[in-house]
């Protein structure tokens, strides 16, 4: 504002000026916003997250099949990739083989073989299986199916029940992504609650406070975690250990997130701005939502982006070893199960593929914390 | 020193009483208790019709029908005096037999992996602080991102399927067959290190990520100092330089975190050892938890907690030895 010299008039700014002033007037969380949006990595993982966000919400859509779907002709299959050229020539709409099933001359077991003479084409948006859309609206479109009712097309093959590993990936990334949000956000409660009180009281209650909060910290919190799963009754429903599992992973996700919200608050409790809003009457509750919190939520939201990461990564563990989500829910760990030797490498590697979606899902929430880290104080000068 | 050794000893005591508390608290956690799963586990099958007065005898026996406080002195007490951990229901057995020499194997993975990290991660980071902007500092920090990203377990089943063929030997678990129930010698414990290796790179793995780009932070800042540049300027030989001046700072965070790394390696440990096969306390624990041996699981996680409180304590003595400034600030 102080480059624009009395003398131009507003009409007669150059682009740099109008630039500048647009800068100078623009709001906080504007200011984050374009400093992210330079951070090309940080942006590439958000949309590689959006849109594994967007699949796991309507993975009914998303997935041609159930999750529990079988197909009994195509078990422990391998994955099949749609074409568009094959020895009898090119076609526009992608296809893949049809499937039959011979018998092993040797072993006399039955055995898929792919039939190159046989096309299969793949529809968008067909009509197939019916379902409800977050068990809400009734659906019977898929993204993708094959024009033959009675073939399925297993884009990562199948599992040894003859499970879609596709749509089982989608419906468990669904799972997967709502317990790290669930998981975060009761950890943040927790931490805004716990924190708050010792940074805004201080004196005994924070000594007290502190004391407990190294007590958690200084267990191993995997063991930890597994030793409150393994407590959840056997005979619980689904829904009730996915429930569970959010709380254990929330109970004690705090400690890091408290203690950041302790320190800020201990450090400006007794600025002018709070000690009036003190004065004037205001509870507690008020002053440290309404006042002092503001200051330093951009930096909550970074610990809250780079926390995931640790949730999706102890429920990935925790299924993985039968103590979290159990069978028919899927989440990744759970999918990962059926992948805990080194056959499985060698003879269904596809069963692999949710690893993919574990570590690409925990890379991109590390990079976009790190995004927004450079991004959440955009008033210091690494402009 | 030794006001601040003692104030430290007293810190580590409390923090361990609290400790126990808790892993006390988790145990009491799962429905039922040990004399419903003993009495279940003792009959069922057997044709006895047990009553409800039989598992009443049971749990006056064990004195588990005392109130919550008691139980807790009764089993705290049988730790600290006797060294009686309770006893183990699916062994039938007391839990001091069923950890055995777990607990030396656990700790030799420890080391191992602590190791590993060390000798990694300090010459790397300062390395990469040197080398600042190259080539390799910018693979170091993919590597540092893969590091948290890539589950142990997952890495865990590549490097054992990479192992299994190209050394087409068995490479899981702790020893080879012949070893495996034999008693200890030195073909034993030759034996234990060559298979050692593997769980110590895999447990290694995130915390040697996360420690280089802790050195090479440090290492930046101090490389930045004017006692840097005077002594360059003095024409002290630069690798000489590098290690009386900065390197030797550098090292102060990776000290002060040594609690931290055997936390998390003792985090991941059950995972990993599910995967490769070992059978140490992270494996028992495991098996502890979904068997609801309760008094297993507890005495376990009460020797991880406690090594890691040990490790703080010792982690803080060096940092003191090391950098007389902390001293005076406790």
């Amino acid at each position: 504002m102080t480059d624009v010299t009395p003398e131009t008039t507003p009409t007669k700014l150059t682009a740099e000026e109008r630039r500048r002033q647009k800068f100078y007037s623009a709001s906080q969380w504007t200011l984050i916003w374009w400093r992210f949006r330079r951070h090309k990595a940080a942006m590439v993982a958000a949309m590689i997250l959006a849109v594994m966000a967007i699949s796991g919400l309507f993975a009914e859509v998303v997935a041609p099949y159930g999750p529990t779907t079988r197909d009994a002709k195509y078990l422990d299959g391998a994955p099949q990739i749609p074409m568009f050229c094959d020895q009898n020539g090119c076609s526009m709409r992608p296809f893949v083989h049809g499937v039959s099933t011979k018998r092993d001359p040797v072993t006399l077991r039955a055995v898929s073989v792919p039939d190159p003479d046989k096309r299969v084409y793949v529809h968008f948006f067909a009509k197939g299986e019916a379902n409800h859309i977050l068990g809400v609206i009734p659906n019977t479109r898929h993204l993708f199916l094959l024009d033959d009712p009675k073939a399925k097309l297993h884009l990562w093959g199948t599992d040894d029940l003859g499970r879609d590993v596709f749509s089982r990936t989608i419906y468990a990334t669904r799972v997967s992504l709502s317990i790290g949000v669930l998981g975060v956000m009761i950890s943040f409660v927790l931490a805004l609650i716990i924190g708050g009180v010792a940074g805004y009281a201080g004196g005994v209650l924070d000594s007290v406070i502190q004391r407990v909060t190294e007590v958690i910290r200084v267990v191993p919190i995997i063991p930890l975690y597994m030793g409150l799963a393994a407590a959840m009754p056997k005979e619980w429903s689904t829904t009730q250990v996915y429930f569970a599992m959010t709380l254990i992973l929330g109970l004690f996700g705090w400690p890091t997130l408290a203690r950041r919200i302790r320190s800020q608050l201990l450090s400006i409790r007794n600025e002018d701005y709070v000690v009036a809003a003190r004065l004037a009457g205001a509870r507690p509750a008020r002053i440290i939502g309404r006042h002092m919190l503001p200051s330093f939520t951009s930096f909550i939201i970074v610990d809250l982006v780079i926390s995931f990461p640790y949730m999706i990564l102890s429920e990935t563990a925790l299924s993985f070893v039968g103590l979290g989500l159990r069978p028919p829910t899927v989440s990744w760990g759970v999918l990962l199960q059926q992948a805990q030797s080194v056959r499985v490498i060698e003879q269904t590697p596809w069963l692999f593929i949710p690893a993919i979606f574990v570590v690409v899902a925990v890379l991109a929430f590390t990079v976009i914390g790190d995004g927004l880290r450079d991004a959440a104080d955009p008033y210091s000068d690494s402009h | 020193m030794l006001r601040f050794t003692l104030e430290r000893l007293i810190g580590m005591v409390i923090t361990m009483a609290l400790v126990s508390v808790m892993v006390f608290l988790i145990m009491e956690i799962p429905p039922g208790d040990y004399a419903d799963r003993y009495a279940f586990r003792k009959y069922s099958g057997t044709g006895v019709n047990v009553t409800e007065a039989d598992i009443q005898a049971i749990r006056a026996d064990l004195g588990l029908d005392k109130p919550m406080m008691l139980r807790y002195f009764d089993w705290i007490g049988g730790i600290v005096l006797r060294g009686d951990f309770g006893q183990a229901f699916a062994f039938e057995t007391s839990v001091v037999k069923v950890i055995g020499d777990k607990g030396w194997l656990t700790l030799g993975i420890l080391f191992a992996t602590l190791l590993v990290t060390y000798l990694v991660s300090i010459p790397v980071g300062i390395f990469a602080a040197v080398r600042r902007a190259s080539a390799m500092d910018y693979g170091l920090t993919i590597f540092s991102y893969l590091g948290l990203a890539l589950p142990n377990f997952l890495l865990a089943l590549v490097l054992l399927y990479f192992a299994n063929r190209w050394f087409g030997a068995d490479i899981g678990g702790l020893f080879s067959d012949q070893y495996a129930d034999a008693p200890w010698s030195l073909a034993k414990v030759w034996d234990m290190i060559k298979h050692l290796w593997l769980p110590a790179v895999v447990l290694a793995w995130s915390a040697v990520a996360y420690q280089i780009q802790t050195v090479r932070a440090t290492m930046s800042d101090e490389l930045n100092k004017l006692s840097v540049t005077v002594a360059r300027a003095r024409g002290v030989p630069e690798t000489k330089l590098l290690i009386k001046y900065p390197a030797r700072l550098a090292i102060n965070p990776i000290v002060s975190t040594i609690g931290f790394d055997v936390n998390r390696i003792f985090s991941e440990l059950p995972i990993v050892a599910v995967v490769l096969g070992l059978t140490e306390l992270g494996e028992l624990l495991l098996r502890a938890y979904l068997d609801l041996d309760m008094y297993v699981a507890g005495a376990i996680l009460l020797l991880l907690t406690f090594t890691i409180v040990f490790m703080n304590f010792v982690s803080d003595l060096l940092l003191a030895w090391l950098d007389p400034r902390i001293k005076l600030g406790a």
